[in-house]
């Protein structure tokens, strides 16, 4: 999983997948901002076929975050 | 698939003549009411009439929870939403001082509120579509300001400001979002209104003449259109020059 956000942030944003780990921030270490961290959002959903609520966007501030929902919402 | 789109308030008046003109250019049109639902379906008629296709879909803008099934069982059902035009308003004119709280929160709740909810959904799916356009309608009310307008000319000044901040928001994103500041157009709104008021109107209109829904839906039509893919955060004044 962590490998396919790594891509989609390759695809989008241009940022170099070795710089995706779990520890990474987006705003702080991948200087992501909202608007881009959003529209990458929208690019997850799509890949995993899930909806991420708006609300639940201000908690998932790490790439960890990110892969820990998705685990926890049924995506292998 | 050909472009869809969501005008709000669109059973009767500006709202009708902008469905009609987005479905002349081929365009499948939700055509959105919240309570007269005899108006939307001869709306949907004329769209039909026009080389377009479309529905009817009843949602009352001020309320979260109706836009929110409206939008998501639209895109669920179509794949995608191009054009928003947010339309839907209300007046409840009076002179500022015998304005109640509920004058005042209705006509923001509709205008204002309805507006903002209608472009927080849809603007999740305009990204996943990789582009958009949202075209807000405001007021010459709204750019000049109306007496006995406080509640309507506040409401369609946020408009503008709304349609700034997010017009800033998304330039990045290829999704364009303008207003359209109407001045007094030929409705049931302008209608309702004295016969006194209106010529009064009138004289302050420099070019001495009501306009029409068709002005209206004109430029909205260009804005919703390719050639207008380099227009965003603007406020186009279509009001035979009383905002000059």
């Amino acid at each position: 999983m962590l490998e396919k956000i790594a891509a989609l942030l390759n695809e989008k944003l241009d940022i170099d997948t070795a710089d995706v780990t779990l520890e990474a921030s987006f705003k702080e270490d991948l200087e992501i901002d909202s608007l881009d961290l959003f529209d990458l959002v929208m690019s997850i959903e799509e890949e995993f076929g899930l909806e991420i609520p708006s609300e639940e966007l201000e908690k998932l501030t790490t790439v960890g975050a990110m892969v820990d929902y998705l685990k926890a919402h049924g995506v292998e | 698939m050909d472009k869809v789109a969501i005008v709000t308030g669109a059973s009767r008046g500006i709202g009708r003549a902008i469905a009609t003109e987005l479905a002349s250019s081929g365009m499948y049109v939700v055509v959105n009411f919240a309570g007269n639902e005899e108006s939307a379906t001869e709306t949907l008629r004329l769209v039909r009439e026009a080389g377009g296709d479309g529905e009817i879909y009843k949602a009352n803008v001020a309320n979260e929870a109706e836009c929110k099934a409206m939008c998501d069982d639209v895109v669920k059902r179509l794949g995608k939403v191009d054009v928003l035009v947010n339309n839907a308003g209300i007046t409840r004119d009076k002179l500022v001082m015998a304005m109640s709280d509920e004058d005042f929160k209705s006509v923001v709740d509709t205008n204002l509120l309805g507006t903002f909810h209608m472009i927080k959904l849809l603007v999740r799916y305009m990204l996943k579509n990789k582009g958009g356009r949202i075209i807000n309608i405001a007021s010459v009310s709204g750019v000049l300001g109306n007496a006995g307008q406080a509640n309507y000319s506040a409401s369609k000044a946020g408009v503008i400001g709304l349609t700034k901040s997010v017009a800033r928001e998304l330039a990045t994103k290829n999704i364009c979002v303008n207003a359209v500041a109407p001045g007094f157009i030929e409705t049931d709104m302008v209608k309702a209104m004295s016969e006194g008021a209106i010529e009064a109107g009138v004289a302050s209109i420099p070019m001495k003449r009501l306009g029409q829904p068709e002005d209206i839906a004109a430029m909205v039509g260009f804005l919703a259109s390719d050639k207008a893919s380099y227009i965003t955060g603007q406020v186009i004044n279509v009001d035979g020059g009383m905002a000059i």
